[in-house]
Parts: structure tokens; C-alpha cells; sequence
């Protein structure tokens, strides 16, 4: 009998926990696993103090959001890599000739290896640490201290470690876009040697400035709070106005402009752009750094503004040339995303398409009329469509940002403030005209500087006998197509 | 032995194919050739620079026959690979001086 009742009260003992486990369940939403397993070791559920379990169930909830920040980071990560492998690499290679169509891929991937070693060394720190206004400082150096723990500088919810290979993939694509100025006749020793010099002297300076803690230009306490969610003056204007210098400094390609020089496939440069246009999701929206509602903001702020800009190229093409090309329709689409990109995060759908609409407008005429009108070789088109679609997008955020969207200015009491000019904040215009500046300061003196000492180290341009037969060849040893084989 | 080189619209070699293999001419050596004789080329743009194409595409088949086959391969080609306009193509004769077949060493009309 006794037996009996102590059987009874072990099972009545074994069975409580779950149970009131499940209690607890149908009270929250979910039942930490913490409890279960606290209920089962030493003290049941209802026996542990209210506090524990609240902290418990915040740090779960915590977990969860950070889970779901952390897996889109990183697949933005990758989205973003893949813009530039092989995004970029195609929607280059496609744009010249055949000969060089190896020499101009190597480039966007000679980056993806350099930049990266570059990175982790410094160049994170260089970016991201504590420093001055101007620039980072070595507090990352090896990236030491770049871990799982988040840095509330920049991202609480996700890993330091996330945000750093984030924002690496971006340091990689903006010295490749430069690479559509030289294309074909630029020595690859001398790419490195530019494209590493470019990342410490112009980069580094610039996303500090904009992005980095206590920068000059940050929209979070800088002096001039220029507005740029993505990078429109980071990545595009330091990038396109440094293809210009680049352009003007190596002159023209030999036979240019009297000899032919169609793209060798508009196949390829197809499927770049469309790579890039996906890709441009994680480089934009991810730099929401969460997977909240603002990044959705952003996502179909990119989306939108790619549209609009494709359809404004392709239509002044058709009223102008009387057809609308291939080619023009996926350089207007990519005009437009670089437009979008600096307002992505801070402006409505319906503003994304106008901001689409210009640029695809805007750089339609700088490609055909402004080039040929100066004369000066961008091969394929960077600074026509970064350098400008660039300036275009950072000062439309002047005007389109909204606090509706991204209340990114706030009062001492923590009130929403007015973002962009048609909110009802003037002013903010010419904080985006001094981060513009800036950035063409920056692009210019930097990329003269940097090329005079490539110059000198290495010699910038290939022979011309070289640049005759082709790099592929000449650079490499390679021929990108041995069809008849 | 005479050698035939016709140089024809590359939408019409399909039909001149067939028609040659009809009158049982099967041996033939067909190249991809870009030219022009007096008709226009095209414009295309690309990012707003224009570039004209004079050289199109054609098709070139060259034939080596014995004399007695000649004009009915010349009939059969003019009538398959006619459209009546600019572009049609061309076709040249030339004396052969020897043929030889690798395989075997046959010279002359037998190695044909």
C-alpha cells in the first residue's frame, strides 16, 4: 500500500514538470526551453522566481530576432559578393572586346582576393574603429575583437563579425567599378598597385566619414549629417569620379574614337546586369543591417527604382534613336539602382520611381551626349553612370527623404524630426551637397595623387603593340574563347 | 575539273544544300564569310555611339567537280539561292589543277 503511494507521488512528481510546462506554455506564446530544462533539474516551474523567467524569455525573444537579422546579413553578404563575382565581372566583360574579355573579369576578381586580405588586416579597422572624424583607427587591426558579440556602434543585433564581412563585400565592388575606365589598356600590375593604394586613400577616408563611428559625414552626430543608406557617395561618387580622373590621366584607348568598338557580348553584360539588379537587394536593403520593416522599405525602394530608371533609358532611347536597345535598357536599370542606392532606406516607393526615372534619364544623356561632347575615353561608362547616377541619387535624397519612412533625425526628447526637403527640412540639401563635395574632393585629389605614384612605381599603360593584340593575351596568356577547339 | 566557289544569302543555304544533294553532288566545303558586293550595310548602337556594318554575313561553298557536272550544279545553285534583290551573291569558276584523295593516294577525276 505504501509502496503504492509513493509510486503514485513519484509519477504525480514526474509528471508536474511537463505539465507545468505546458501550463506555462498556453500562458506565453512559446515555453523557453530554459525552463523546461531548469524545471527538470532542481526547481519547478512555478517554483522559480518571475524575474528569471522574464529574462529568460526576453534573451529567447532576443535570439530570435537576432537569428532572423543575421540570416538575412549574411545572405546579403553574398548577394553583394555576387554582385561583384560575377556580376560586375560579366556585365564588364560583355562591354569589351574580345580580346580583353579575360584581363577585364580578372579585375573585378583580383579584387575580391586583395581587398579582402586588405580588409582583414586594416582595412575593417581603418573603416569601422574609433578614430578620428576623418578616419578609423587600429582598435581592429587582425580584426581582434571581431567576434559574435554585437557592436552597438553599428549593429546590436547581429555579430561584429557579420557587419564586418557585410561591409567588406562593399570594399571590394566600389574599386571595380573604377575598372570600367581603364578597361583595355591598363597594366594589371598596375591595377593592384591603384586599386590597393585607392582602397587606404580614398575609401577607407570616405566610409569612415559616412558610416563609421564619429564620422564627419555620419547621419547619426557628424557635423555635416549627410544622408547615405548604402553608399551613394561611398561606393558610386568616389568610384565614378575617380574613373573620370582615371580616364583623363590614361587618355584614350589606341584607335578610339575613330575605330570600332562594340561590345563583344551584350549577352554577358545581360546577365550582369540582371545579376546585379538581384544582387543590389542585399546592397541596399541589407544595409538596414536588421531584417526589419526598414529593410522591406529599402528592398522595394531598389526594386523600384531599378524599374523606373530601365524604362526612362530605353524611352529616351527610343524617342532619340528611334529603337530602344538591349544595352540601354539594363544601363538604365543599373543607373537607377545607383541612384536609389544612397535614398533607399529613407525614401517612399512612389519617390523611388521618380529617383529611378532621373537617373535613367539623366545618365542616358551623360553616356551619349556629355562623353562624346568632352571627348574623354570612360570606356564603359563609370563615371557616366556612377560618378552621375551617383550625384543624382545622394542629392534627390536631399529632397525625398521622409521621416515616414526612416525617422533617422531625432530630437533631444527623442521626437521625429523633418528628414528631406519635401518633409519640410530645407536645410538638408546642403548637408547633401557637402557630402557630395567631399566625396569629389576625396575621388579626385586621392585618385591624381595615387596614380602619379602607380606611375612611377609600375607604369600604368600596357605597351602599345600590347594593347593591339590584347590583354587577355599580352596580361595573362589566356584566350577567353578557343571555340573552334 | 573545275572548281566552284558560290557565295550566297546564308538564309538561302538550306534549300541549296538539298538541292544540290538531289542532282547527287554531296561533296562540298562551306565556310562562314562576312563581305559585301554593292549592297548596304547597317547601323547599330551601343550606348549612343553608332557603328556602321558594311561586312555581312554570308555563306561560301566551294565545290571541286568534274567538267560534265558543272553547268547543272551552276543551274541548280542560281535557281535555289536567287531572292531577286541586292545580296543574292556571286558565283566563280576556276581550272583545277590536281585533286587527291588522302586516303588512298587517287589522283585526278576518280579522287572527286
Amino acid at each position: 500500500m505504501r509502496r503504492r503511494v509513493a509510486c503514485g507521488l513519484a509519477l504525480c512528481f514526474l509528471l508536474s514538470g511537463p505539465l507545468a510546462a505546458s501550463l506555462g506554455a498556453r500562458a506565453n506564446a512559446s515555453s523557453p526551453s530554459v525552463s523546461l530544462s531548469a524545471a527538470s533539474a532542481a526547481t519547478l516551474l512555478w517554483q522559480q522566481p518571475t524575474e528569471d523567467r522574464l529574462r529568460a524569455l526576453e534573451q529567447s525573444a532576443n535570439d530570435a530576432r537576432s537569428a532572423g537579422d543575421n540570416a538575412w546579413m549574411l545572405v546579403s553578404s553574398a548577394f553583394v559578393l555576387m554582385m561583384t563575382g560575377p556580376g560586375l565581372a560579366l556585365f564588364y566583360g560583355g562591354l569589351v572586346r574580345k580580346k580583353n574579355v579575360l584581363a577585364t573579369m580578372m579585375q573585378s576578381f583580383a579584387l575580391m582576393a586583395i581587398i579582402t586580405v586588405v580588409w582583414a588586416i586594416v582595412g575593417y579597422s581603418l573603416c569601422f574603429a574609433h578614430g578620428n572624424s576623418i578616419i578609423g583607427g587600429f582598435g581592429y587591426v587582425f580584426l581582434r575583437g571581431v567576434g559574435a558579440t554585437p557592436n552597438a556602434d553599428y549593429a546590436a543585433t547581429i555579430p561584429q563579425q557579420t557587419f564586418m564581412i557585410f561591409q567588406l563585400m562593399f570594399a571590394i565592388i566600389t574599386p571595380g567599378l573604377i575598372a570600367g575606365a581603364f578597361a583595355e589598356r591598363m597594366k594589371f600590375s598596375a591595377m593592384v598597385v591603384f586599386t590597393t593604394l585607392w582602397f587606404f586613400i580614398v575609401y577607407a577616408p570616405m566610409a569612415h566619414m559616412v558610416w563609421g563611428a564619429g564620422g564627419l559625414l555620419n547621419s547619426s552626430g557628424g557635423a555635416f549629417p549627410t544622408l547615405d543608406f548604402a553608399g551613394g557617395t561611398v561606393v558610386h561618387i568616389t568610384s565614378g569620379v575617380s574613373a573620370l580622373i582615371c580616364a583623363l590621366y590614361l587618355k584614350k584607348r589606341v584607335g578610339y574614337p575613330k575605330e570600332p568598338m562594340p561590345p563583344h557580348s551584350v549577352v554577358l553584360s545581360f546577365i550582369g546586369a540582371c545579376l546585379l539588379w538581384v544582387g543590389w537587394f542585399g546592397f541596399n536593403a541589407g544595409s538596414a543591417l536588421n531584417a526589419s520593416g526598414l529593410a522591406t522599405s529599402a528592398f522595394v525602394a531598389t526594386h523600384f527604382g531599378a524599374a523606373a530608371a530601365a524604362i526612362g533609358w530605353a524611352a529616351a532611347e527610343w524617342i532619340r534613336n528611334g529603337k530602344p536597345s538591349v544595352l540601354g535598357a539594363i544601363s538604365g536599370a543599373v543607373a537607377g539602382l545607383v541612384a536609389i542606392t544612397p535614398a533607399s532606406g529613407f525614401v517612399g516607393p512612389m519617390s523611388a520611381l521618380v529617383i529611378g526615372l532621373c537617373a535613367g534619364v539623366g545618365c542616358y544623356l551623360m553616356v551619349t551626349k556629355v562623353k562624346s561632347l568632352f571627348g574623354y575615353d570612360d570606356s564603359l561608362d563609370a563615371f557616366g553612370v556612377h560618378g552621375a547616377g551617383g550625384t543624382i541619387g545622394a542629392l534627390l535624397t536631399g529632397l525625398f527623404a521622409t521621416k515616414l519612412v526612416n525617422a533617422v533625425f531625432k530630437d533631444a526628447q527623442g521626437n521625429a524630426q523633418n528628414v528631406g526637403l519635401f518633409d519640410g527640412n530645407a536645410h538638408q540639401i546642403l548637408n547633401q551637397l557637402i557630402g557630395i563635395a567631399i566625396a569629389w574632393v576625396l575621388a579626385v585629389v586621392g585618385t591624381l595623387i595615387i596614380l602619379k605614384v602607380t606611375d612611377l612605381l609600375v607604369g600604368l599603360r600596357v605597351p602599345e603593340d600590347q594593347e593591339v593584340r590584347g590583354l587577355d593575351i599580352s596580361l595573362h596568356g589566356e584566350e577567353g574563347y578557343n571555340l573552334e577547339s | 575539273m573545275t572548281k566552284i566557289e558560290a557565295i550566297i544569302q546564308p538564309s538561302r543555304f538550306e534549300s541549296v544544300k538539298e538541292a544540290l544533294l538531289e542532282i547527287g553532288i554531296a561533296g562540298m566545303t562551306v565556310l562562314e564569310v562576312r563581305g559585301h558586293g554593292r549592297q548596304k550595310g547597317h547601323t547599330e548602337t551601343y550606348r549612343g555611339r553608332e557603328y556602321e556594318v558594311d561586312l555581312l554575313p554570308k555563306i561560301k561553298i566551294e565545290m571541286v567537280l568534274p567538267d560534265k557536272l558543272v553547268d547543272v550544279t551552276v543551274q541548280t545553285i542560281l535557281k535555289t539561292a536567287k531572292t531577286g534583290k541586292i545580296g543574292d551573291g556571286k558565283i566563280f569558276l576556276s581550272k583545277v589543277d590536281e585533286a587527291i584523295r588522302i586516303r588512298n593516294d587517287e589522283r585526278g577525276e576518280h579522287a572527286l
